[in-house]
């Protein structure tokens, strides 16, 4: 549908006025990354590629950095955010496609973009001061106690409730994905052919069977690429889990525990760096966090494309 | 028969898990707003907005510095980031529509939406901070206009697509050059439409802190010199929920129920407007 109309002064500065504004997106990516593969050059000549991700140590006063820990923190909170947040978001996005009678789609669908929108400094200061204290005094004591004589579980409660813990940020961090998966999970549920499901009743399949075994599976590329797109955001959140993370560098084991994620750890040490070696450390965990985030989106946005395409064929 | 019921039963408690996580949903937003509401309110006054922070122990402190400086961040990020937003969006739904290049930066945008904004200040901090040895408003302004161009980018290029092609070829018959049916008449078209992108990408921007906690940094006073440090609502938040006094809490409450009203009424204006439009 490209028009080749004859080329009109106008015409050119126009075009190509709006052809450098739309390569500027292709310039930040490029951009990004080659700042931050120069500005942690230091700490990249000293610790290499395989040690920095593999040492424990991030010891600013020594200069000795290694990334593990935040690594761990990052994916510990992230896998168990998406753990409660991927029932509870498929949950939303069912009740809204199947479920809801009419006039409730609407309310619901607007409340969830809500949930979506409200700033994540707004989630963090709220876990901080609201619910890190009912964690602390009501449900990190009876999860202790509930989980107290069997073996394995009551490693992962062991140590005092404090509120401020991994536990505490994964689930801040959970109610924040669940607007994303579910609004990305409602779309490729109604992609789902209506003549598909109408089969499947006049089969006589309960709901739940058509919902089961009819859209689910029909969706199953959607969704995916939807968890993985909530993954990636999840991975780069930073001020929800600030308040609450505590910012302890170490390889912890109980969900009890302070701990600390590349973002948090940036936030909260990036204008504190004194010497070049720890800024130059705190520049490659950027790079880190941005490589993954980036290959995890690239990854949920090549799912997301296919099942769209698998649809309009 | 027997199967039959189980069936049946099975479906009901399935569709009442769902239903259940629905209302957590809802349950999770109304504790959340409900929670800033309650504290927030309390904490509200005129002074607030009126006066700048007194020393901790003084009485009479207020966020003005804060609340100022948040509103100029805002419009620059706004003014850099919406014209490119605009012009790149036009790019791709207009000279570059259905070529590869238009695909490629329309996924690259979605996927630069997403991309963890605490890198984006980062990058900015090299750039626009240690060169010049000293934060600065402008390098908070361009942070969040990084956050901000693809939003609008991907919206204007949406919404310019919606316009049916036989406008332009109505203008085209007229003689009018590619540049002038869009701006005349596509733009036009898309008006609303694109209006919209930018209030929702406005409200995407405002909440955010951790681009602006290594480049416009923190203020204790007011400034509207976009060349220095300058406060912003959401990163005087951080310092003062983390902070360990109760005065400041207070304030910080007063502060995010200002900052989620003002969101959230534009995300809510945001859809309205489109779904008046484009029902």
């Amino acid at each position: 549908m490209a028009v080749t109309v004859k080329k009109n002064p106008g015409d050119i500065i126009f075009s190509s006025l709006t052809a450098i504004a739309a390569c500027t997106v292709i310039f930040f990516i490029i951009g990004i990354l080659f700042v931050l593969i120069k500005e942690s050059s230091l700490a990249r000549e000293k610790f290499g590629i395989l040690q920095f991700l593999t040492t424990t140590t991030w010891n600013p006063v020594k200069g000795t950095f290694g990334a593990l820990t935040t690594i761990y923190g990052t994916f510990v909170t992230t896998l168990l955010s998406l753990v409660m947040a991927i029932p509870v978001a498929l949950g939303i996005a069912i009740f809204v496609t199947e479920i809801a009678p009419n006039f409730l789609k609407g309310p619901i669908g607007i409340a969830i973009e809500l949930l979506a929108a409200i700033p994540s400094i707004i989630y963090g200061m709220w876990g901080l001061f609201t619910l890190s204290p009912l964690m602390r005094n009501y449900i990190e004591p009876f999860l202790q106690q509930a989980t107290a004589g069997i073996p394995f579980l009551n490693l992962l409660f062991h140590g005092t409730p404090m509120g401020i813990d991994i536990l505490t940020a994964s689930i801040i961090l959970s109610i924040m994905i669940i607007p994303f998966t579910a609004s990305i999970a409602r779309d490729s549920f109604n992609l789902t052919p209506a003549i598909v499901k109408e089969s499947a009743y006049a089969l006589g399949a309960t709901k739940w069977e058509v919902v089961k075994d009819v859209v689910i599976p029909y969706s199953k590329l959607g969704v995916f690429g939807g968890i993985l797109f909530s993954l990636g955001r999840a991975i780069g959140e930073t001020m929800a889990v600030a308040f609450v993370l505590g910012n302890n560098h170490k390889m912890f084991t109980s969900l009890f525990d302070t701990a600390a994620t590349i973002t948090v750890t940036l936030a909260n040490e990036f204008t504190e760096a004194d010497k070049d070696i720890y800024l130059s450390s705190l520049f490659y965990l950027a790079l880190v966090l941005f490589m993954m985030s980036f290959i995890f989106l690239a990854i949920a946005k090549f799912f997301l494309l296919k099942a769209e395409r698998r649809q309009s064929r | 028969m027997k199967r039959e019921r189980i069936r049946k039963f099975e479906s009901s408690m399935a569709l009442a898990i769902s239903t259940f996580s629905a209302f957590l949903g809802l349950f999770w937003l109304v504790f959340i707003l409900g929670d800033v509401l309650v504290h927030g309110v309390a904490a509200l006054n005129l002074t607030l907005f009126t006066n700048d922070p007194a020393p901790v122990g003084v009485a009479g402190g207020g966020l003005r510095n804060a609340f100022v400086g948040q509103l100029i961040i805002t419009l620059f990020a706004t003014l850099i980031g919406v014209p490119v937003g605009v012009l790149g969006g036009t790019f791709l739904a207009e000279y570059a529509r259905g070529r590869a290049i238009a695909k490629f930066i329309s996924i690259l945008s979605d996927i630069m939406v997403s991309v963890p904004s605490i890198v984006i200040g980062t990058f900015i901090y090299a750039i626009l901070v240690k060169p010049f040895g000293h934060f600065s408003g402008w390098a908070g302004s361009v942070a969040l206009s990084i956050i901000m161009i693809p939003v609008v980018l991907r919206t204007t290029e949406d919404m310019l697509s919606l316009v049916p092609w036989e406008l332009r070829e109505a203008a085209f018959a007229l003689g009018a050059p590619y540049y002038k049916v869009i701006i005349q008449v596509v733009y036009r078209g898309a008006a609303t439409g694109i209006l919209t992108g930018i209030l929702l990408s406005i409200a995407r921007v405002a909440g955010e802190t951790a681009p602006l906690l290594f480049t416009s940094f923190n203020n204790s006073y007011f400034s509207l010199d976009m060349n220095h440090p300058m406060s912003s609502l959401t990163a005087t938040i951080f310092q003062y929920a983390m902070g360990p006094y109760a005065i400041w809490h207070t304030q910080a409450w007063a502060a995010s129920l200002v900052i989620t009203v003002f969101i959230l009424a534009l995300t809510i204006l945001g859809r309205l407007v489109i779904k008046w439009r484009y029902k």
